[in-house]
């Protein structure tokens, strides 16, 4: 398959865009592979295609059980950023935003990045020192961070609300200006492409229905489309890890949870950043169609369905109107959810699991969109070389017996807090 | 919007409520030394695609915890009970 490039566009637009080649081939299912990865989400796609790309492990097959991007890669906000302050996170956050600013250019395919900055609004002197410290932090580890005063915030973000009579009034903010958001279908379409043109099968519609062992090792799976044998065995389908490792007996600090998405209609440029409220779970920004985007916290109790209920609707809605009172007059087009799988220290497991032969990423809680490009990075090496890189070292399955947890917003382990 | 039927108070809305987890967890006795068994306790959940068990507290109500069974893909309600009624002494701390 051939590269994309200006001039191929405008010959396909001379011939009215109706010759375009499909952008991954629909692959049958071979008998055996190197590796087999389960889960053709962002996570599953950019693992294979690093497999391909960094360690030139080629005969690979991703398994989707229904269609590529369907789950949480095309459910989320968008929103990629390294603001991170716990060990761990730090350095591996800000690999995946150093991998983002690549990754166009990497995949040949635009995922629109945008770095519109990212910014935490600061409700009091005291959450101003914090995010101070933060800021710190970051800057230390030589990611870039910022923080603005209520003046400079009154220049660049006036729409806010800045009054007395402001529940939480506006102390300042951090903003991390790398930070932005990913046209998230993109990357799905973008990691599926590229990791097809190195030779990974990408298999839609074939469910994983057990695992096949021979001994201790875990050596091939039975899906809706046959039996598989695999080298490896990859499971990349956060928000139903559990689901899925249960058939293997393995027991995981992982629970399910919905959050919920929220699109208004679409209006004219009005936020020109993603801005995160600070003294509730509340994010915002504005799509290339003019569409407000947030999201809020967790409907808050165990559930697979893929959908929410009111009581957030209405709590995300009051705290849009209290940082900005003009959404006011907004109207809310749709609401949608994802199943998360929230980890007991809201961070993610990127691991050798106790069965050999079998490889373990998830627990990504709602953070694992920006991580997209740094999970597959290092969950490729972790499979190609039955070892961690450095930098998932920490995320692995036993930092919870270990007592070594990275719990960055200090919340213990109670999943549905994180 | 889920209903939950409470015992004291009928069917009430769920932002009344205030969700306390998984029922099924038991604690190890405070003198079990057991590392395996506490870390069940503090980090492990069955997690079930279909019926859990789990805790509710009537925060807005009458303020008795209660112990829910609710069908995770649904949210459809089978059982409600007081969890002073149903839960072992200690299964909870």
């Amino acid at each position: 398959m051939k590269p994309y490039s200006a001039w191929k566009l405008i010959g396909h637009a001379l011939r009215g865009h109706k010759h375009w080649p499909e952008a991954w081939r629909a692959a049958e299912p071979k008998k055996t592979y190197d590796v087999v990865i389960i889960g053709g989400g962002g996570h599953g796609l950019s693992t294979a295609y690093y497999l391909a790309k960094n360690h030139g492990i080629r005969n690979v097959a991703v398994l989707e059980r229904g269609w590529l991007g369907g789950g949480n890669i095309g459910r989320n906000t968008t929103i990629v950023r390294s603001n991170y302050m716990i060990d761990g996170n730090v350095p591996f956050y800000e690999h995946s935003m150093k991998l983002w600013e690549a990754l166009s250019h990497d995949l040949n395919f635009n995922v629109m990045l945008s770095q519109r900055g990212h910014m935490i609004l600061g409700h009091s002197a005291d959450q101003m020192q914090a995010h101070i410290r933060r800021a710190n932090t970051m800057r230390a580890h030589g990611i870039d961070a910022e923080i603005l005063s209520r003046e400079d915030l009154m220049r660049e973000v006036p729409y806010l609300d800045y009054s007395d009579n402001a529940r939480f009034p506006i102390h300042g903010a951090i903003i991390q200006r790398r930070a932005g958001t990913a046209r998230h279908d993109a990357v799905a379409w973008g990691y599926a492409r590229a990791a097809d043109r190195l030779g990974v099968d990408i298999v839609e519609n074939c469910e994983v229905l057990d695992f096949v062992r021979e001994g201790d090792r875990i050596t091939g799976v039975e899906t809706s489309r046959g039996r598989i044998e695999a080298g490896a065995i990859g499971l990349a389908v956060a928000g139903h890890t559990t689901e899925l490792a249960r058939k293997t007996g393995l027991d995981l600090p992982i629970e399910s949870h919905v959050l919920q998405a929220f699109v208004t209609e679409g209006i004219k440029p009005l936020i020109d950043h993603v801005i995160a409220f600070g003294a509730e779970h509340f994010y915002i920004s504005q799509s290339d169609k003019g569409s407000l985007v947030f999201g809020g916290n967790l409907d808050g109790y165990n559930s697979y369905a893929q959908r929410g209920n009111l009581p957030i609707v209405g709590s995300v809605s009051e705290i849009a109107l209290a940082i900005a009172p003009c959404f006011s007059r907004l109207r809310l087009l749709r609401h949608w959810g994802g199943v998360m799988d929230m980890s007991m220290d809201g961070s993610p497991i990127i691991s050798r699991t106790p069965i050999d032969g079998l490889y373990l990423n998830g627990g990504w809680c709602y953070g694992g969109f920006k991580a997209t490009p740094a999970s597959g990075w290092c969950f490729a090496h972790t499979i190609a070389n039955d070892a961690p890189h450095e930098l998932n070292a920490c995320f692995s399955l036993d930092r919870f017996r270990e007592g070594v947890q990275i719990d960055e917003a200090g919340s213990g382990p109670i999943p549905g807090h994180h | 919007m889920l209903r939950i039927p409470c015992p004291f108070c009928g069917e009430r809305d769920h932002h009344e409520f205030g969700y306390g987890g998984d029922a099924s967890i038991e604690r190890p006795a405070l003198d079990d030394r057991s590392m395996d068994k506490w870390y069940r306790y503090v980090f492990v959940r069955e997690n079930p695609k279909g019926r859990h068990r789990e805790l509710w507290q009537h925060v807005s109500g009458c303020r008795a915890w209660l112990v829910v069974e609710r069908d995770t893909r649904t949210h459809e309600i089978f059982d409600v009970q007081l969890a002073a009624d149903t839960m072992e002494e200690g299964a909870r701390g």
